[in-house]
């Protein structure tokens, strides 16, 4: 089955058991929402780093659908199509 | 691992954790830091039952907050997989920030209390693994008009009597509410407590009471420092009244009280609103040892000049005797007194924004940070 691709940055990887990049089957267009849920399932560290309780993405996470922030598209329900890659990367704020 | 006794300082700050340890109060050794670029605006040192563990309440402005802890003074640290503090679902909140993690006496091993943003109340009963959310606090019908005061939204101050049923808590800004019943109901207890920003200067609640601490040897008395104000009560804040005078300013974030001995408090006053500063930019130090009759200024060993302020939970006292006083201010220095604040040392300099210190005498000693241990 085709895959996606969710590629983590080196700070969080620790949390993903060391892996750089996280995959889940798709054989078809899926939600952000649903690739997160299914490739931090087993990583609830992980997920809690990425989403509150509520399931909004942290202020300061960006996650990019062939490079564009899901922000500016339709959010956690922008949809991804198998072997798109998902990129997580904090913002360069702080102080 | 060593076995002998020592005494540990944790110094959270705005960009990590430190850890200072000394055999005698005296001279400190200092490692870290442990989490380095995550806030730390809490710390718990629990030293029942023999044993020690550091709990500290972690925020990376990135990646949320969280509550580790260490059973080997910070060699290693563990976070709970599902999270030590989470918002039940049905409250549609998140958690922002842990203010205040404080182990409960030593007849309740194992309970652990939290202070959160938004504002909210947790009991842990195994030792700050799990906590539970306060519903009392929580569905209380005044939340809706607390506010947040400059850093956000807080519980700051829980002090759980001895017999476990009464419960003071104090919030920036919405003031002291009392339970009587554990925690399951809450009333504002704020009588006497000025909230002079606010149209009626007098309010049942809404102050912005900025610490609170009981005195370890007379039921029923507690002190509070104000936003604006220093004030006792000895009715288990039914009533307040003032203790400021004597004071340079009635300003201030800190309050601490004695372990052991009846009407011995601290403040750091800061000259307020318009210069957050120590008055006359000279820091110092005020003890009372009857109760706020009386205060006396300490500022034996501490620098001539210091324009940084002192937060609420950048101060405590540890339990030994004499009782040390340690504090840390937003400048990055740390001081410590071996002898109640009759004379300071240096403990620390040029460490980011002390935001929260607690000391405890320990078996062993802290060890060099091992900063992969507590990455993210």
């Amino acid at each position: 089955m085709p895959e996606i691709s969710v590629l983590l940055p080196s700070v969080l990887q620790p949390l993903a058991g060391g892996q750089s990049i996280l995959t889940a089957p798709a054989d078809g267009a899926v939600t952000v929402q649903w690739l997160l849920d299914t490739v931090a399932a087993n990583f609830p560290a992980l997920s809690r780093r990425l989403r509150d309780e509520t399931g909004a993405v942290r202020r300061y996470v960006n996650i990019y659908v062939n490079g564009n922030e899901i922000r500016r598209l339709q959010g956690l329900g922008t949809e991804v199509a198998p072997g798109q890659e998902v990129l997580i990367i904090q913002s360069v704020a702080g102080g | 691992m060593a076995t002998a006794e020592s005494y540990v300082l944790a110094i959270g700050t705005k960009k990590g954790l430190w850890l200072a340890s000394s055999p005698d109060r005296q001279s400190w050794s200092l490692s870290g830091p442990h989490f380095l670029m995550s806030e730390i605006p809490s710390i718990g040192i629990d030293t029942r039952e023999g044993r020690t563990r550091i709990l500290v309440g972690v925020r990376s402005e990135h990646w949320g907050p969280t509550v580790f802890h260490s059973d080997d003074l910070g060699e290693t640290w563990n976070e709970p997989e599902n999270g030590a503090i989470r918002f039940p679902e049905d409250t549609d909140a998140a958690l922002e920030r842990v203010w205040q993690i404080h182990p409960d006496a030593e007849s309740r091993p194992g309970v652990v209390w939290a202070g959160c943003e938004p504002i909210s109340v947790w009991k842990s009963t195994d030792g700050g693994e799990h906590f539970e959310l306060n519903r009392g606090l929580w569905d209380h019908p005044h939340r809706s008009e607390w506010g947040a005061g400059y850093g956000g939204a807080a519980a700051h101050s829980i002090v759980v009597n001895p017999d476990g049923e009464k419960v003071h808590v104090a919030m920036s800004t919405g003031g002291v509410y009392r339970s009587l019943d554990g925690g399951t109901s809450w009333e504002p207890r704020n009588k006497g407590i000025s909230a002079y920003f606010m149209p009626d200067p007098n309010p049942e609640f809404g102050q912005c009471v900025h610490k609170i601490a009981a005195d370890a040897a007379v039921d029923g008395r507690l002190y509070a420092q104000n936003h604006h104000g220093v004030y006792r009560s000895d009715d288990d804040a039914e009533s307040w009244e003032s203790i400021a005078e004597g004071l340079p300013a009635d300003f201030g974030f800190v309050m601490l009280t004695h372990p052991r001995r009846a009407g011995t408090a601290w403040v750091i006053p800061l000259k307020a609103d318009g210069e957050r500063i120590p008055p006359g930019g000279k820091l110092a130090v005020h003890r009372t040892d009857d109760a706020g009759a009386s205060w006396k200024r300490l500022d034996a060993g501490l620098p001539g000049a210091e324009f940084n302020s002192v937060l609420r939970d950048a101060a405590c006292v540890d339990a030994a005797e004499p009782a040390g006083v340690y504090f840390g201010t937003r400048g990055g220095s740390v001081y410590a007194s071996a002898d109640e604040g009759e004379h300071f040392t240096e403990v620390a300099s040029h460490l980011p924004d002390v935001l929260c210190v607690r000391a405890a005498a320990v078996v062993g000693a802290p060890v060099p940070a091992a900063q992969a241990a507590a990455s993210a």
